[in-house]
């Protein structure tokens, strides 16, 4: 059915919402996290046991985008009630549609328990990982079906549009934006509306909207989640946008990584077409925009917009110069506005809520709420969403729960490998973009992987110089010859043979590279050495001087042996060792050959006995 | 090898043999193939009317395409940065010792590729590694053994 | 001057150069505006017959804009009214060197870096040498695209494996083997003819402080440590 007026499209949501509110509903999570876990086996679970027991009409079962909560994985809400039910087997499923469904009981063996009160919690908004949220983005993620646009009609969508459509002019929604302090998710925090202005008042009859959802941050899945469980919040943001800067033609570049968000994201553009809010003369107000798909060749590089341009123009993903700005010359040299998929979902929340309601929210430089993925030695890991300006130590802690194993926080990194790492004594430091800058780090698209006492911050530094130097596409000087060199530098100290000078060489190779390099990546690629030098310089020196790595992951620098003391000669580890360089009689304590072992650490990990030792 | 051009046609044609759509066409002739040959990389140059060597230049920048052959079973291991401090490093050499091959690599009988992969965006479940479209999440080397269960 | 195809026209735009008032063409770069006014800096991927590419970052200039000061590229820099540009701050002439720096470890065997190495007054090299024959500057693939109209060569792969080739490394029959990619090459040219041709790493060319004179009495070279004195990379420590 295709809706010519504003009016058809509130008749559709009237029709939409006037279905029976208290009918059960099954929402299986169907994340990334949940996926991993199986989810879909007890998704078709519940599917065969309603219509076996004849409930099929009656029961609504739906596979919904990422709730957050991935370490409790697989997780389905069940409304009316909102009861938050974790860790589901097959096996449960039979007697959740029994006594939840059928009888109204809450089966307490599948709620989350508290952690302080040991208490079970039967709603999922008050569980502690999400009661100090404030899910505006991925909200809706738990309630709707990607596949329906129903649902999203059903909570809203498209009113944003119909409002924009119907009442406002492209400049008073560019106001509107400005007002209401909106940054640029995807990494550098640039003004949202300043950038549609400047686009709008370039002067042409072609001109581009691109949404950039190639999420290349090693640790980040944020813009992932919101593709797959809201593609239509996403196509709204980017009509919004069309229509605001005088655009009729828009690209989602995705991950090809991510092909359930390729397929969601072209689904929606099917449905939307259908129901004529992308095309020609959308909801009769004689505004055109259709968008097409481009899915991405595996390149981080192409998360840097004049690379993604490259890239959509059918060449390999090299930045250009910048000094001519993509609201002038972008796509085809035509003007072009490119934001991430969290901004254009922050787009209808503006319009519907207010530039004022929004800009109320988070602190002064940074408005609104931002998604971080929170991975890592962390025991909640997952998705979560809080207002700019919050602590930390409230993220880490209160949402994430802490650090597993009782283990020491070391530092957090953020930003993905332009940012860096901050140490401890910054933990109650409120994220938002300029303070995570003055820390040495940044914001980025939203990663935030906590490491414990076990992380080498050497190996860290290393790691993410040889992503970039990996990643770099290789055209100036500076990012391909300079990250070959710092990778090299950084290599040979996790290696034991690094030289005091290499300090002094790091830093003038890190000031080059910010100062001479084409693109951000080349810019900031130093960022995560810079930081980890300068909160944890003492790593670096025990690599260096002493010839140790203190956190045990530097495999030149360590070595394993047994401890006959605790061994009970099981003989697991001469099993599982790969290289023959365990020997023991049974029953007896084993020994480590430190010649032949390739220290995989296969034996420390399997030993129950703490026998294994690392030094 | 032959390449049947017709089938290379109607590719190409779903995107109306349009310059921007190189990636998406080459991604669409791997998907067939489950390799780029070069004998599809020169016909699709001709047909883009582009030269070979931006299509060349396309299919060696970009980290999903290959130019050799694949294994029937891709492995990919995820280096991502939730995944690196997680251990993934030790998973991808247990991987490597029992594949007998380094990453980037195919088993000589044609049976496992293993390549890596900067983030799969399964950040929560790490390590993860990706056997063909599987994700097998909280890998440790020692679990890589029942992953080959037939090596 | 040449490189500067267009005259000077009415609209001229005034900005501040090293201090001193000066006029341009709006349609110049900073780097014509720059050598119009006899100033020398280092170029490298930059050839007046050929788009510029802005990859060796040799020319980089300091800009100073209100109270942020950064530097930017000058080939590809537009000229602008009220710039203030700086072509021999200290922090250009830090970049510059490490950018060379840089260089000579992936190709030290060649004349044309030694010599601008030289100028610029590099005394160390703190990287073990590469002994690579490709500095990626894109010269050869330019001049084969736009003078030459044959695109037989072209970059492929990416970062520290990016490389210039012909499609799927094999011989092109776009390629007509008219030799402009080796005319334009800065590297491939003939090496320093000095003592000891082959291995040493020498710049007395351009050179008048002789530092190695205990060793070979015409060699002239104040890289630190002195490779004229090796006789192979093996031999660097």
């Amino acid at each position: 059915m295709k809706l010519t007026s504003i009016n058809e499209l509130e008749e559709l949501r009237r029709v939409i919402s006037s279905k029976d509110p208290d009918k059960p509903c099954i929402a299986v999570c169907g994340g990334p996290g949940c996926l991993a876990k199986q989810c879909l086996n007890v998704r078709d679970a519940f599917i065969n046991e309603v219509s076996a027991r004849g409930l099929s009409g009656k029961v609504d079962i739906k596979t919904t985008g990422c709730h957050g909560y991935c370490e409790l994985g697989p997780i389905a809400l069940i409304y009316p009630q909102g009861i938050f039910y974790q860790r589901l087997a097959v096996d449960d499923v039979a007697e959740v549609i029994e006594e939840t469904i059928v009888n109204e009981n809450i089966l307490n063996r599948l709620l989350y328990t508290d952690e302080k009160t040991r208490k079970p919690i039967k709603n999922g908004n008050d569980i502690p990982f999400y009661n100090k949220q404030m899910q505006l983005i991925l909200g809706n993620n738990s309630r709707i079906d990607p596949h329906s646009p129903e649902d999203y009609l059903a909570v809203g969508g498209y009113t944003a549009l119909a409002k924009v459509l119907g009442s406002m002019k492209p400049e008073n929604v560019i106001g509107e934006v400005k007002k209401s302090g909106l940054r640029g998710r995807g990494g550098g925090g640039f003004p949202t509306g300043r950038k549609w202005e400047s686009t709008r008042n370039t002067q042409d009859d072609i001109k581009y909207v691109i949404c950039n959802a190639d999420e290349g941050d090693p640790g980040a899945f944020m813009d992932r989640s919101i593709l797959e469980g809201n593609p239509h919040s996403v196509l709204e943001g980017m009509i919004i946008c069309a229509y605001a800067i005088g655009s009729n033609e828009g690209y989602v570049y995705v991950r090809n990584e991510y092909p359930l968000a390729v397929s969601n994201i072209k689904t929606a553009i099917k449905q939307a077409r259908e129901l004529g809010l992308l095309g020609e003369d959308i909801l009769g107000s004689g505004f055109t925009f259709d968008v097409k798909v481009n899915r991405g060749g595996g390149a981080f590089i192409c998360g840097e917009s004049t690379a993604l341009m490259a890239s959509l123009e059918g060449k390999p993903g090299e930045p250009r110069a910048k000094y001519i700005h993509t609201s002038d010359k972008g796509l085809w040299d035509k003007p072009s506005n490119l934001n991430n998929v969290e901004t254009f979902a922050n787009i209808p929340l503006i319009i519907n809520k207010g530039a004022e309601w929004y800009a109320g929210i988070g602190t002064e430089s940074s408005k609104g709420t931002k998604v971080f993925s929170l991975v890592g030695k962390i025991n909640n890991t997952g998705l979560v969403e809080v207002p700019m300006g919050m602590r930390l130590r409230e993220i880490i802690y209160d949402i994430g729960g802490g650090i597993p194993g009782g283990k020491a926080f070391k530092a957090v990194q953020t930003g993905g490998p332009s940012g860096g790492c901050i140490p401890e004594s910054l933990i109650d430091l409120p994220v938002d973009y300029d303070r995570l800058m003055e820390a040495g780090s940044m914001m980025g698209s939203g990663g935030m992987i906590v490491m414990d006492e076990d992380t080498c911050m050497v190996d860290v530094a290393n790691y993410f110089t040889h992503f970039l130097q990996e990643e770099s596409c290789g055209k100036c000087v500076p990012c391909r010859e300079g990250l070959f060199q710092m990778g090299g530098i950084l290599t040979r100290i996790t290696e034991g043979r690094g030289r005091m000078e290499d300090l002094a060489l790091i830093k003038d190779l890190a000031g080059m590279l910010g100062d001479a390099s084409l693109c951000g990546l080349g810019k900031t690629a130093a960022n995560p050495v810079l930081s980890t030098l300068k909160y944890f310089e003492d790593e670096y020196l025990a690599h260096i001087s002493d010839g140790k790595c203190p956190a045990g992951v530097c495999k030149n620098l360590i070595t394993y042996g047994i401890n006959p003391g605790n061994c009970t000669g099981c003989g697991l580890c001469l099993k599982k060792c790969p290289a023959g360089a365990i020997t023991g009689e049974r029953k007896q304590p084993h020994t480590l050959n430190t010649g032949n072992c390739i220290k995989c650490g296969i034996c420390y990990d399997v030993c129950r006995f703490s026998a294994v030792v690392k030094e | 090898m032959t390449i049947d051009e017709s089938k290379l046609d109607s590719i190409i044609n779903e995107y109306k043999a349009e310059l921007g759509s190189l990636i998406p066409i080459l991604q669409d002739i791997q998907a067939e193939y489950n390799y780029l040959p070069q004998e599809a990389m020169e016909y699709v140059a001709k047909k883009l009317v582009i030269p070979e060597v931006q299509v060349f230049g396309v299919a060696t920048f970009f980290k999903s395409f290959s130019l050799k052959p694949r294994g029937k079973q891709q492995i990919h291991v995820c280096m991502g940065t939730a995944c690196h401090v997680r251990g993934s490093k030790n998973v991808l050499g247990e991987l490597e010792r029992k594949l007998g091959i380094k990453a980037g690599d195919t088993t000589p009988d044609g049976e496992y590729t293993l390549e890596t992969v900067n983030c799969v965006g399964a950040c929560a479940i790490g390590p993860v590694v990706v056997e063909n479209e599987e994700y097998h999440g909280q890998m440790t080397p020692i679990k890589v053994e029942g992953l080959l269960n037939n090596r | 001057m040449p490189g500067n195809t267009q005259k000077p026209n009415g609209n001229m735009v005034t900005f501040l150069l090293n201090g001193a008032e000066v006029q341009a063409d709006p349609n110049w770069s900073l780097l014509e505006a720059i050598q119009f006014y006899g100033i020398d800096i280092p170029t490298l991927c930059h050839n007046e017959g050929l788009t510029p590419y802005g990859v060796c970052r040799l020319c980089v200039v300091e800009i100073e804009n209100g109270t942020r000061a950064k530097l930017v590229i000058s080939c590809m820099h537009p000229v602008t009214g009220g710039l203030k540009v700086r072509t021999h701050s200290n922090r250009v002439i830090k970049t510059r060197k490490m950018i060379m720096e840089l260089l000579i470890a992936r190709c030290p065997g060649s004349k044309k870096l030694q010599d601008m190495a030289s100028r610029l007054e590099l005394k160390e090299v703190r990287f073990e040498p590469l002994n690579d024959d490709c500095i990626l500057c894109g010269l050869c693939v330019r001049m084969c695209d736009e003078q030459m109209a044959a695109r037989a060569i072209g970059f492929a792969g990416r970062g520290a494996d990016r490389y210039i080739t012909t499609p799927f490394d094999i011989n092109s029959e776009e390629c007509r083997k008219c030799g402009a990619c080796m005319y334009i090459c800065p590297v491939c040219e003939l090496r320093c003819q000095g003592p000891q041709a082959e291995t040493t790493l020498c710049s007395g060319c351009i050179n008048t402080e002789p530092v190695c004179a205990q060793n070979f009495d015409d060699a002239m070279c104040f890289m630190v440590p002195c490779l004229s004195c090796v006789k192979g990379p093996d031999d660097v420590k």
